[in-house]
C-alpha cells in the first residue's frame, strides 16, 4: 500500500511544478505591467530643454536670446557636506538658506535629485565647479535664461517663469512638469507652443543607485531636442527705445503701426521695467517689487488701458458721417444750437475744416444727423435704431470690438449700443440728447492705445486694416499666421478719406498740433483730450505719414498730461520723424520731451492730490526707480545672496 | 563479476545529464548576474563569482568521482559517524565561525568559507536512512519509533537555530516527504497544509469571515453525510474539526504577534501584500517579480537584463538567481528550469522506489525532498508565491557549501542506486 504514496507524492511534485509555471506565465506573458516596471526602474528617461526661440526685430537685429546657465542639484541620501560654512561660503549662500533648501530637497525626495540652486551664470559655475567635486551627491545641469539685448518691450515680450501649481494642473494633455517654464505673459505667454520647441528624450540605462550606465539601446529611441522656432517681430528695436526714452517719467502708450501690413513697429508701455529682471533667479523678488509698484509697470497699457477717445473719435464720426451722406465734404455747421462748447477758431464750412479745428459743434451735428438719420418719428426710437445703426459702423473700425492682436489680455474697450443704454434709461426713455456726448469721443466710450493706432492706420490705408500683430513671421520659414494676412474692410469707402486727411494734415500744419510738426514729412494727426475726473486730462494724439504714402501709423497716450499737443503729438511726431528718416531735427522739441515729468502729476489710489516733483523723487517709488532703476532689481551675481528656489 | 563493471555503466545518466544542465545553466546565469558591462571579466576569471562558482564546479567534479569510488557499503556503515561529524562541526561553528550577514554560521579556511549546515541535510538525510532501515521500525503503527527520528532532526536544527540561520532548518520540513512515504499517516501533512491555508488566509480576510465560511461548510458537510456514510462518529469529527479550525484562525494573531520574530512577520506579511513596505522587505520580492515578469516570453536576451545588471534585485547570482533565468530567458527559460528540476526530482522518487533496501529508498526520498523543498522555496518566493527565505536553489545558486553539498547528497544515491543490481532486498 505504502508504495502507491509514490504516486501522490510524484503528484505532489508536479502540482507545484505546474502552479509555478501557471505564476511564470502569468507574470511573465500575460501581465504587461512588470515589464513597464522595469523599464521605469532602470530605464530612466532624460528630458532635454530644447533653446527657447529667439526673437528678432524687424532689421533683423536681436530682441531676446538664451544664455546657458546651471542649476545645481541635490539628491539628498547621498548628499555629503562635512564643512558646510565652507560649502555655503563657495555658493554664497547663508547657513540657514543651506538648511531650508536641504530640507526642502529632502522632503521632495531622499532619492531624486532636487533643485538645490538655480540659474548659476557661467562665471559662478566656473568659480565653484571645482571645489564641488569635494561634496557628493550634488550635481549641475545645464538649463538656459531669457536674456534681453535691451532693456525694452517688457510688457509686449512678457516674461517666462517656473510653471504654477494650477498651470500644472489645468493643462490639457500632460506637457509640462514641475519646475518646467513656460511663458506667462506677453509674445513668450501667445507664442508658448512655437517658442518652446520639441523637447527630446533620451533613455538611459542606470542602476539601482541611480548611477549613469550608458545609453538603453544605444540611443535608438531617443529624440533629439529641437530648439524652438525664432520669431520676427516688426519692433523697430532703435525706434522703440526712442520712444522708450520719450515716454521715461511718463505714464502712457506708444503704439505705432506699419499701416499697410498691421505689424508693430514700436509699442511703449510707460512706465516699463528692465526686462532682464524677470529673467534671473531673483525672479520672485523681483516680479514682487514690480507687483507693489503703484504705478503698476507690470500692466500693458497699449492693450490693457482704457480711455475715451476724445477729439480723436471725430476722425471716425467724420468718415462715417460721409460714408452714410449725412454730409457732404462741403458740409458746414457753426456753433448755434449746439449744448456744447468750443474754443475760437476760424468758421467750419467744410469737413477738412471741422477736423482741423476738431470743432465739437460740427460733429455733435455729424452724429445728430447720423442718430437722425432714419425715418421714424418717434425720437426716442429713432434714437434707439439710429444707434444701433452707428454702433454697427462704428464696430467695423475696431471700436468696442477685440482687434485679435497677438498679445494676451486685449481689452474690449465699450461702444455702447441700444441695449446699453436701456439698461440704464429703459427702452425707448432715452434719445439723442441724453448721448450725444459721445459725438465727441466722450461718454461711455473706452478704448485702448491700440485701437486708436489702428483707426490712425485705416485712415492712412483709405477705408481698411490688417489686424495689429506683433509677430510677422514664425520659424525660418517666416510663416505668418493667415489671420494677420485678412484684409479688414472698414466699410467706408477711400473717397470719402480725402477730406479727413486733408483736416488731419491741416491739424499739424496749422491746427491743434502745430507746435510739433515736422519739417519735410507731412504728417496727417488729430490730436485728442481724454477727460479724467481724477486730475489732468490725458493727452492723445493720433497720425500717420507721410500723408500721402503712409509708412507709420502711430498713437501716443500721455496721462496727466493735458491737452492733445502738449505731450502727446510731440512724442508722437519725433517718434515719426525717427522712423521715417533715422534722425531727428527739432532738437529742442526733443530735449522738452525728453525732460518732461507727467508722472509727479499722476494721482495714486489713495493718495489726494498730486504729489510735488521734489517730493517724489525723494519718495522711494518714484518715477526715476521705475524706469531707470527698475524696481531696485537684484541682479545676477555670486556676491548677492540667492534666493531659495523649492524644487 | 558484474562488480567489476565500471561504474559509467550503472549509473543513472537521466539525473547526471540533468545534474550538468542544472550547473551549465547556472554558471551561465550567474556570470550574467555579475556582469558589469562598465568592468567586463571573462566567464573564467576567478574574481568574479562566476569564475569562483566554475571552480567549485571543478572540485565538486572531484569530490563526485571520490564519491564514486568509495565502496557503496561506506555510507550506510558510517552513517551515525557522519552525521557525529557534522554535528561537530555545528557545535564548532557556533565557537570559531567567522560572521557574515548576521549568522555565525561560517567556517572560514583560507580564502574559502564552509557553511557546515549546509552539510546537516547530508547527515541528517543518512541517518534517518540509517535509522529506518532496521525493519522492526514501523512508523505506521509505533508512535515512539518517531521520536529517535525527532531527536535526529532536531539536534541539529537546534544547533543551527543557535548560529541564527533559519533558513536552513526550515529546509528540515522537507523530511515530511520521506517520512510520508514510510508510513506517517497522510493527516498530519494534511493537518500541516491546512494550517499553512489557514494562516494566510486568516491575514488576508476579516476573521469573523473566514469563522463563518468554515461553520457555512461544516454545516453543508453534516447536511450531506448522513445521506453519504451514515455515521454518526463523522458528525462529531466534523464539529471538532471545524471548532479546531476556527480557533487555529483566532490563534494567527497570537502566533503572528507573539510567536514570530519582527523579520519572519514581515517577511510573510510582504508575501501578502509587497507594496506594503516597497523599500524594506518588500524591496527583494517587488524587484524580482519586476525582474522575472519584465522578461516576457522570450527572455530580454543573455547579459541584457537591466534588472539584474543594475544590481536592482539584492543578491542576485545566490538566493536570487531565479530572476536572471526569468529576466534574460523569458517565460521559456524559467520553464526549462522548473521542468528540469521536476523532471530531476521525479526522476529520484522513480529511482528510489526501484531501491531493494530500505536504506536506499529512505535515502533516495530524502534527497528528493530536500531538493524538492529547495526549489519550491527559492523560486517561489522569486515569483511572490512564497515568503523570502534566504535558502539556495540546488545546482543554481553560486556558493560552494552548497554546490558541494547537493553534488554529495545526489551522487551518494547515484553511487547507491548504481550497486542496486548487487544488493540484497532487506526491506
Amino acid at each position: 500500500m505504502l508504495e502507491n504514496r509514490r504516486f501522490v507524492i510524484i503528484g505532489f511534485f508536479s502540482l507545484v511544478g505546474l502552479i509555478y509555471l501557471l505564476r511564470l506565465f502569468y507574470l511573465q506573458v500575460l501581465d504587461e505591467s512588470y515589464s513597464i516596471e522595469s523599464s521605469s526602474n532602470s530605464i530612466k528617461r532624460v528630458i532635454e530643454i530644447p533653446f527657447r526661440g529667439q526673437i528678432y526685430d524687424r532689421t533683423g537685429k536681436l530682441i531676446v536670446y538664451n544664455t546657458p546657465v546651471y542649476d545645481l542639484l541635490v539628491t539628498p541620501r547621498k548628499a555629503r557636506v562635512e564643512d558646510t560654512l565652507r560649502f555655503c561660503q563657495v555658493l554664497g549662500i547663508e547657513r540657514r538658506d543651506f538648511d531650508s533648501l536641504m530640507a526642502a530637497a529632502a522632503a521632495y525626495s531622499p532619492f531624486k535629485p532636487s533643485l538645490f540652486l538655480r540659474q548659476l551664470s557661467k562665471e559662478d559655475f566656473a568659480s565653484i565647479q571645482d571645489v564641488m567635486v569635494d561634496y557628493s551627491g550634488f550635481e549641475f545641469a545645464k538649463s538656459s535664461l531669457r536674456t534681453y539685448t535691451a532693456p525694452t518691450l517688457a510688457n509686449t515680450l512678457g516674461y517666462v517663469s517656473e510653471i504654477t501649481r494650477s498651470q500644472l494642473e489645468k493643462q490639457e494633455e500632460p506637457y509640462y512638469r514641475q519646475s518646467d517654464y513656460i511663458g506667462q505673459s506677453g509674445i513668450e505667454k501667445i507664442y508658448e507652443n512655437e517658442l518652446r520647441g520639441k523637447r527630446g528624450t533620451k533613455f538611459v540605462m542606470q542602476n539601482v543607485a541611480g548611477v549613469y550606465k550608458g545609453p538603453w539601446k544605444n540611443g535608438e529611441l531617443d529624440t533629439m531636442a529641437v530648439a524652438g522656432e525664432n520669431l520676427y517681430t516688426g519692433i523697430d528695436l532703435e525706434v522703440q527705445q526712442y520712444a522708450d526714452s520719450l515716454m521715461v517719467n511718463k505714464v502712457g502708450s506708444v503704439v505705432a503701426i506699419e499701416p499697410k501690413t498691421g505689424q508693430i513697429i514700436s509699442m511703449v508701455s510707460a512706465p516699463t521695467y528692465d526686462p532682464n529682471i524677470l529673467a534671473s533667479r531673483h525672479f520672485s523678488k523681483n516680479f514682487a517689487a514690480l507687483a507693489r509698484n503703484p504705478y503698476k509697470p507690470l500692466f500693458n497699457r497699449p492693450v490693457m488701458a482704457s480711455y475715451r477717445p476724445g477729439s480723436t473719435f471725430k476722425l471716425i464720426q467724420a468718415l462715417i458721417g460721409l460714408q452714410a451722406g449725412v454730409i457732404t465734404p462741403e458740409s458746414g455747421f457753426t456753433h448755434a444750437n449746439c449744448p456744447m462748447g468750443c474754443h475760437v477758431h476760424p468758421a467750419t464750412s467744410t469737413v477738412a475744416l471741422g477736423v482741423m479745428h476738431s470743432c465739437n459743434p460740427y460733429f455733435y451735428n455729424v452724429f445728430r444727423r447720423l442718430i437722425y438719420k432714419n425715418n421714424i418719428t418717434n425720437t426716442f426710437r429713432a434714437s434707439a435704431v439710429g444707434l444701433d445703426d452707428w454702433h454697427d459702423k462704428m464696430s467695423k473700425f475696431g471700436i468696442g470690438q477685440r482687434l485679435g492682436i497677438d498679445l494676451p489680455s486685449e481689452y474690449k474697450g465699450n461702444l455702447p449700443n441700444k441695449k446699453y443704454y436701456d439698461r440704464f434709461y429703459g427702452e425707448y426713455r432715452w434719445k439723442f440728447s441724453n448721448i450725444y456726448s459721445l459725438s465727441i469721443g466722450e461718454g461711455e466710450l473706452l478704448i485702448t492705445p491700440l485701437k486708436m493706432a489702428n483707426v490712425a492706420a485705416i485712415i492712412a490705408n483709405r477705408g481698411y486694416y490688417y489686424t495689429p500683430h506683433v509677430i510677422h513671421g514664425i520659424g525660418d520659414k517666416k510663416y505668418v499666421k493667415p489671420e494677420f494676412l485678412e484684409r479688414h474692410d472698414s466699410g467706408v469707402d477711400p473717397r470719402h478719406f480725402d477730406p479727413v486727411i486733408e483736416g488731419m494734415i491741416g491739424a499739424v500744419e496749422g491746427g491743434t498740433a502745430r507746435r510739433s510738426r515736422v519739417e519735410g514729412i507731412t504728417i496727417a494727426g488729430k490730436t485728442g483730450t481724454s477727460q479724467n475726473k481724477k486730475g489732468d486730462d490725458s493727452s492723445i494724439f493720433i497720425a500717420f505719414a507721410p500723408a500721402d504714402d503712409p509708412k507709420i501709423a502711430i498713437a501716443v497716450f500721455v496721462e496727466y498730461a493735458g491737452a492733445g499737443g502738449s505731450a502727446a503729438a510731440p512724442i508722437a511726431n519725433l517718434v515719426i520723424e525717427k522712423y521715417l528718416t533715422r534722425k531727428v531735427t527739432n532738437k529742442a522739441l526733443e530735449e522738452r520731451m525728453l525732460k518732461a515729468d507727467f508722472m509727479s502729476k499722476v494721482i495714486l489710489p489713495g493718495v489726494k492730490k498730486p504729489v510735488s516733483t521734489d517730493s517724489t523723487k525723494k519718495k522711494p517709488v518714484s518715477a526715476d526707480s521705475v524706469k531707470k532703476k527698475p524696481a531696485t532689481p537684484v541682479k545676477p551675481s555670486a556676491s548677492n545672496r540667492p534666493v531659495a528656489v523649492n524644487p | 563479476m558484474p562488480e567489476n563493471k565500471p561504474i559509467t555503466k550503472n549509473v543513472d545518466w537521466i539525473v547526471v545529464l540533468i545534474y550538468i544542465a542544472c550547473l551549465a545553466i547556472g554558471w551561465v546565469n550567474i556570470y550574467a548576474a555579475v556582469y558589469n558591462p562598465e568592468v567586463q571579466t571573462s566567464m573564467f576569471d576567478v574574481s568574479n563569482n562566476a569564475g569562483k562558482q566554475l571552480m567549485w564546479i571543478g572540485t565538486a567534479a572531484l569530490l563526485i568521482v571520490c564519491i564514486l569510488v568509495i565502496d557503496y557499503k561506506f555510507y550506510e556503515t558510517f552513517s551515525f559517524i557522519i552525521y557525529a561529524v557534522v554535528i561537530a562541526l555545528l557545535v564548532l561553528v557556533l565557537f570559531a565561525g567567522s560572521n557574515i550577514n548576521g549568522s555565525r554560521s561560517w567556517i572560514k579556511i583560507g580564502a574559502f568559507s564552509l557553511q557546515p549546515a549546509e552539510f546537516s541535510k547530508l547527515a541528517i538525510s543518512l541517518a534517518i536512512a540509517k535509522y529506518l532501515s532496521d525493519p522492526a521500525i514501523s512508523l505506521t503503527r509505533k508512535l515512539k519509533d518517531y521520536y529517535p527520528i525527532m531527536g535526529i532532526i532536531a539536534l541539529p536544527a537546534f544547533l543551527i537555530l543557535l548560529s541564527n540561520e533559519t533558513g536552513s532548518m526550515l529546509v528540515f520540513a522537507s523530511f515530511a516527504v520521506v517520512l510520508y512515504r514510510e508510513g506517517m499517516p497522510g493527516f498530519i501533512p494534511a493537518i500541516g497544509m491546512v494550517m499553512a491555508a489557514l494562516l494566510i488566509i486568516t491575514l488576508l480576510f476579516v476573521k469573523w469571515y473566514i469563522a463563518g465560511a468554515i461553520i457555512i461548510i461544516a454545516g453543508l458537510a453534516i447536511w450531506i453525510m448522513p445521506v453519504m456514510t451514515r455515521r454518526r462518529g463523522g458528525l462529531w469529527a466534523t464539529i471538532l474539526v471545524s471548532l479546531v479550525m476556527i480557533g487555529i484562525v483566532f490563534g494567527v494573531d497570537f502566533f503572528m504577534n507573539n510567536v514570530l520574530q519582527k523579520h519572519q512577520r514581515g517577511r510573510i506579511m510582504v508575501l501578502l501584500d509587497p507594496d506594503s513596505d516597497p523599500r524594506g522587505i518588500g524591496w527583494n520580492v517587488i524587484q524580482s517579480k519586476i525582474a522575472i515578469g519584465s522578461g516576457g516570453f522570450a527572455g530580454k536576451g543573455f547579459l541584457q537584463g537591466t534588472q539584474t545588471k543594475f544590481d536592482f534585485v539584492p543578491e542576485q547570482s545566490t538566493d536570487f538567481i531565479f530572476c536572471t533565468v526569468g529576466e534574460e530567458h523569458g517565460f521559456i527559460g524559467a520553464a526549462v528550469v522548473v521542468f528540469l528540476f521536476v523532471c530531476l526530482i521525479s526522476r529520484l522518487v522513480i529511482l528510489a522506489e526501484r531501491q531493494r533496501s530500505r536504506f536506499a529508498r529512505v535515502y533516495g526520498y530524502c534527497v528528493a525532498g530536500i531538493i524538492f523543498f529547495h526549489f519550491m522555496i527559492n523560486v517561489g518566493m522569486t515569483i511572490g508565491l512564497m515568503p523570502v527565505i534566504g535558502i539556495p536553489l540546488p545546482f543554481f545558486s553560486y556558493g560552494g557549501s552548497s554546490l558541494w553539498s547537493f553534488s554529495i547528497l545526489l551522487f551518494i544515491f547515484l553511487k547507491i542506486d548504481a550497486q542496486r543490481p548487487f544488493t540484497l532486498s532487506r526491506g
